[in-house]
């Protein structure tokens, strides 16, 4: 399961999944934010001669400009939103590069993966943008994810001893 | 034997960046980059409602602009020229082009991290890299000979790194 940000967060995701082998990765499904169509867009170029793939929509968590703080309800809302999703699909991976829309599902994996109803891998990749600080998305889903892939050198670890932080 | 001809293609992505599609279309920075050949500019401007003035002036023969499309690169790649905000997806598209580009940092945004890999890319030698303040100097002065051109591996060796960790090996 591969979740769009928006804009160059989709971009930068979109560029990573067109190297991965849609044969050891399949089906795919591509999560959206309902505010976001141009994302559909990218997704259905880079799919147009595959068929094992889908999209699905949910709420997005923060526009860019919205408070942090009325970001909360619809952060609640698109939580709860994404549970039967990911009940259905059960994904053995999810990948995500921010921004908020991702938080939700990762929790809910992450839960998922408490109480042994699925084996799911958490993959966040920060984004290309980040040189020297972690994003909001980051921090939170540094407890959650099983791993975080960086791009920059810069990007402090927490703590020395971590093998879940790679850098490329 | 006339110059060539040359056009420059702003974009600002999937959000709005209006202090930058004004500054762009000021008589000041339409001059400067006349003088230097430019005769055509493409506005990329995103979810706006902002309306650009598009009559030719100071010797811009066509101004032209459209909110979003889903094929930016066929924009990116038929201009000399691209001024940018600081998304990655943005700066990515124009240096994989190997285009000239100056990056435009929207001082206005959430803990504006953005500047952080405009920054560096521009410390690194990739592009010029400016506020809307600071444009018209930085057109004033950009020399793009003077930078590196740019090799971008990462989306690679990320899905490689993602094989390795779901047990794919490459």
């Amino acid at each position: 399961m591969i979740v769009l940000g928006s804009g160059g967060h989709t971009a930068e995701m979109i560029r990573i999944v067109n190297y991965l082998s849609f044969e050891n990765y399949s089906p795919r499904i591509y999560v959206y934010a309902d505010t976001d169509s141009m994302s559909i867009e990218k997704v259905k170029y880079l799919e147009k001669n595959n068929i094992d793939y889908k999209i699905i929509k949910i709420r997005r968590s923060r526009e860019v400009h919205q408070s942090y703080y009325t970001s909360i309800y619809n952060t609640i809302y698109a939580t709860l939103e994404s549970v039967p999703h990911l009940w259905r699909e059960c994904p053995e991976l999810l990948l995500c590069n921010g921004p908020g829309t991702c938080v939700p599902l990762c929790i809910i994996v992450f839960l998922f993966k408490v109480f042994c109803i699925t084996q799911s891998t958490i993959i966040f990749v920060e984004s290309f943008c980040r040189v020297k600080t972690l994003s909001l998305t980051g921090k939170i889903l540094y407890y959650i994810a099983d791993y975080q892939i960086m791009q920059w050198p810069y990007l402090q670890k927490p703590n020395n001893e971590n093998d879940k932080i790679f850098y490329i | 034997m006339t110059q060539p001809k040359k056009t420059i293609f702003v974009t600002v992505g999937t959000t709005k960046f209006d202090e930058l599609i004004a500054t762009m279309l000021s008589r000041e920075i339409l001059e400067a980059l006349s003088s230097k050949g430019y005769y055509e500019i493409i506005l990329q401007i995103g979810k706006t409602s902002f309306v650009p003035d598009c009559s030719s002036r100071y010797g811009f023969v066509n101004i032209e602009y459209f909110n979003m499309t889903a094929n930016i690169l066929s924009y990116v790649q038929n201009a000399d020229l691209i001024i940018s905000h600081a998304g990655a997806g943005s700066i990515l598209d124009a240096l994989e082009c190997k285009k000239n580009l100056i990056v435009v940092a929207n001082q206005s945004l959430m803990d504006n991290h953005q500047l952080e890999l405009a920054e560096q890319l521009y410390k690194d030698g990739y592009l010029y890299y400016c506020t809307c303040e600071t444009l018209l100097n930085t057109i004033q002065t950009m020399n793009f000979s003077k930078l590196r051109p740019f090799v971008n591996e990462r989306s690679k060796q990320i899905a490689k790194l993602i094989d390795q960790i779901m047990g794919f090996s490459s």
